[in-house]
């Protein structure tokens, strides 16, 4: 990355965005981070009509990219796909002169209904959420990106009943900061299963 | 007064009852109005010395069905076809008119009768053809085009075949004046110049045929048409078709000619189909009744006296005819089914031939004991003619399809156009969004100021009341993919609505509803689909009001998506409540009742909140049930 601190995209993706709970929280403590560039693609896009060269525009501007959206179905909600069927062009994201994405990174913040017990090989999902999040995965490989474990609130359904949100919204902001601050191990954020466990061994103290 | 108007009601008849039969039969319209004629002329002998006078009356139809086919021949077509038709019409006046001049005199004719025969052979008749053309749908194939431009070519020709027709009298027959007085009926105006001026009146009124058409027709029809009256218009272009041809004949030259030429220059112009529509029943009735003529003309007794020789006389004639034909389909290379068509089109001899056979004994050229006899072939070869297409069209044409099906259907090339009724604010965008997807949409508007205002952005639009089921058909309704119906006056949209489908049960039908009521009565009168205009931008609007109360955008969406779709629902019901109600009570007590029922449950559906059940319009977004 070249000078100055990294500029950060967060693209958030929820289609019923009035019934949220914790992404809502999480989509205001990130608009109210500076440095940080908040798009709400359903907002954005109720038509479903993706402008690419937009899209694509943003994409340049920053380095490092963030999906956050609740899971559905072991992926993303339908329009943040569309996002990637559209905008990571041939020619633009990979293939021949498809360099426009080299060295950017890519972070994954999302929430699962599911308890984390169940994100494994004897839990009903069978995968843990690293591994389900494959798709995704060689997708920033393929565009020469860095793919960094994913930032996840496991059991989301009842989190607010048990006040767990508050604390996951911290968290986030924390990532943020030392996103944006460039004190962020990402070597070691690519290795991990997921962030949130490992926060403490992954932000450095600012130099 | 008594006798014309029984004779009409006779030659109406006939017509009437012959062509229907004849057509229903596979015969064609020519061949029902030549037995029509012959049914009231020899045979029950209703008409009788009249049937002379009135052939020179219809041959009028003749001049109006070139000046209709004029309008269809936009000038860079007929730029295009220059060289079909002065080689292929050359080739065929020239050679046939040859070969039967060297037949006539092996046959022991003197050379000057025998050279006439030969002109009057290879003259064919432009009014069988073309209306059998029209019929049978072949006008625009390659082999119908080189018909045409033979058929064209002899009408040019004829002008001096008419100037050389008293160079030939026969030195045996005496002069008697009659030669002198029918050159000066003809050429009033002219006769007395000298050459040069001749040809500058000549060259004059060609100018102001084709200066006057493109310059001073169009103000003088928008003048017309403004005032909205419909017969003015009518008879505003039968005073043109009829002026041209006075003209021409002053001059001396061909009326149909002139006619034609009237028509390829007004042929770009926006009242081109209105000209059509208002000029096509004239010459349908005028042609008719010169079928009719010819075939109350024919005189059996000659017939009788010699029927091989007259028999033997016209299928030589046919025959010299078709190998000339068949020679110019090799030279120009036409597609074996396009070959046929030429061959079997042309072989006929024309009604000018009877106007040349009195012509040439006028002039003392030809032995008046031979008219009779030569008319009776000329006739007995358009009688022949139907029964050549109907060859073409029932064995020549599945047979050949049949062998190479691909290549014709890569031919048809006249994409199905879209037809817009009505090209105001509405009628514009439809026409836009179509155009830009490269669709053919033929544009009818009722206001020439509007069509100005069209033709100076460059879209194809033409001036005409599309009320009128004629007007449409001109304007290619037949072929259409679709009918756009988008005219402003509700009560002219559901008539203009229930005549198409009426007249086309599947044609779709695209309706613009200028309200709700109006909506139900374009439905009832057969629009497959009808928006009513101020729907979907109110609905925009509305949906941005909701973004401006604070609604997230993807939610405003999903609620104009919801609103949209219950609407389309009660709009159904409440369309079959207001087809029970009478015509007097269309939005009876029922009608209000359920109106009022179906707003409530619409607001119901919009505000139904995720505590009791899913909401309609986010149904897949809704996570699933907390845990207790």
């Amino acid at each position: 990355m070249d000078e100055g601190p990294p500029r950060i995209l967060i693209l958030f993706a929820h289609p019923s965005i009035d019934r949220s709970e914790v992404n809502v929280e999480l989509l205001a403590a990130s608009r109210a981070t500076p440095g940080v560039t908040v798009v709400d693609l359903y907002g954005e896009y109720p038509q479903l009509q993706i402008d690419i060269d937009r899209e694509q525009q943003r994409l340049l501007e920053h380095d490092i990219i963030i999906f956050m959206f609740p899971l559905y179905w072991y992926s993303t909600p339908s329009l943040l796909k569309e996002w990637q069927d559209l905008v990571l062009e041939y020619g633009f994201a990979y293939g021949e002169g498809g360099t426009a994405l080299q060295d950017k990174v890519l972070l994954c913040s999302l929430t699962a209904g599911g308890a984390e017990t169940a994100y494994c090989s004897q839990g009903s999902n069978q995968f843990t959420l690293r591994e389900l999040l494959r798709p995704l995965e060689q997708t920033a490989t393929l565009c020469g990106m860095r793919f960094l474990a994913p930032f996840v609130l496991f059991g989301s359904r009842s989190a607010l009943e048990e006040g767990r949100i508050d604390c996951h919204v911290r968290d986030w902001r924390r990532v943020l900061q030392a996103l944006h601050e460039g004190c962020f191990d990402l070597a070691q954020a690519e290795k991990v299963d997921h962030l949130n466990d490992h926060l403490d061994r992954l932000t450095l103290e600012s130099a | 007064m008594t006798e014309f108007l029984s004779s009409a009601f006779i030659y109406l008849a006939a017509a009437v009852i012959a062509v229907p039969i004849a057509k229903r039969i596979g015969l064609g319209s020519v061949l029902g109005y030549l037995i029509a004629g012959v049914l009231i002329g020899p045979l029950l002998g209703l008409v009788g010395r009249e049937t002379q006078d009135l052939q020179h009356f219809a041959e009028f139809g003749i001049v109006m069905m070139l000046f209709l086919v004029g309008l269809e021949l936009e000038p860079r077509t007929l730029w295009a076809m220059r060289g079909k038709l002065l080689g292929m019409g050359g080739l065929q006046v020239g050679l046939t008119t040859a070969l039967v001049w060297g037949c006539g005199l092996l046959l022991g004719f003197d050379w000057r009768i025998a050279l006439i025969l030969g002109m009057i052979t290879s003259i064919s008749s432009t009014t069988i053809v073309l209306q059998t053309f029209t019929e049978m749908g072949v006008s625009h194939t390659p082999g119908g085009r080189s018909a045409f431009s033979v058929l064209l070519f002899q009408d040019i020709i004829v002008i001096p075949m008419l100037a050389i027709i008293p160079l030939l009298a026969l030195p045996g027959l005496s002069a008697s004046g009659n030669a002198a007085e029918a050159r000066s009926a003809t050429h009033s105006m002219i006769a007395a110049l000298d050459g040069w001026a001749y040809a500058g009146v000549i060259i004059g009124s060609i100018a102001f045929v084709i200066l006057g058409g493109h310059f001073l027709s169009r103000p003088l029809f928008r003048f017309i048409a403004n005032t909205g009256l419909r017969e003015a218009f009518t008879a505003a272009a039968l005073t043109l078709v009829v002026g041209i041809a006075s003209l021409m004949l002053l001059v001396g030259l061909s009326p149909a000619l002139g006619a034609f030429l009237a028509g390829v220059v007004l042929a770009t112009s926006e009242f081109r189909h209105e000209l059509e529509t208002d000029i096509e029943p004239f010459k349908g009735i005028l042609v008719g009744l010169f079928f009719i003529t010819v075939g109350a003309g024919v005189q059996f007794e000659v017939l009788a006296e010699q029927p091989g020789y007259i028999l033997a006389l016209t299928l030589g004639a046919m025959t010299i005819k078709a190998l000339v034909l068949l020679l110019l389909a090799k030279l120009f290379r036409l597609e074996r089914l396009d070959g046929w068509l030429l061959l079997l089109s042309l072989p006929q001899m024309s009604a000018f031939g009877f106007v040349l056979l009195a012509y040439a004994a006028q002039n003392n050229a030809l032995p008046a004991d031979m008219v009779p006899l030569l008319s009776l072939v000329i006739a007995l070869s358009m009688f022949l003619t139907p029964l050549c297409f109907i060859f073409y069209g029932k064995v020549l044409v599945p047979f050949i399809q049949g062998d190479n099906k691909q290549v014709e259907e890569d031919e048809i090339d006249t994409s199905a156009p879209v037809i817009i009724a009505g090209i105001g604010r509405f009628g514009q965008i439809v026409d836009r969004l179509l155009r830009a997807n490269q669709v053919n949409t033929v544009v009818l508007d009722q206001e020439p100021g509007q069509i100005d205002l069209m033709r100076k952005v460059g879209i194809r639009s033409y001036y005409g009341d599309a009320t009128r089921i004629d007007l449409l058909r001109t304007a290619g309704i037949e072929g259409a993919s679709l009918l756009v119906v988008a005219i402003d006056e509700e009560d002219q949209a559901v008539a203009l609505v229930a005549e198409a489908r009426k007249n086309y049960p599947r044609l779709p039908i695209l309706a613009r509803a200028r309200s709700r009521p109006h909506f139900y009565r374009l439905c009832q009168a057969g629009a497959d689909h009808a928006i009513i205009e101020t729907y979907h931008s109110a609905l925009a609007l509305g949906t941005e009001a909701l973004k401006a109360l604070g609604a997230h955008p993807f939610k405003a969406e999903q609620q104009r998506q919801a609103f949209d779709a219950a609407e389309k629902e009660s709009r159904s019901r409440l369309y079959r409540m207001w087809s029970r109600g009478t015509e007097g009570d269309r939005f009876s007590q029922d009608y209000r009742a359920l109106f009022i029922e179906l707003e409530e449950a619409l607001s119901d559906i919009m505000q139904r909140d995720r505590a009791d059940g899913h909401d309609r319009s986010e149904r897949g977004w809704t996570p699933p049930p907390k845990r207790p």
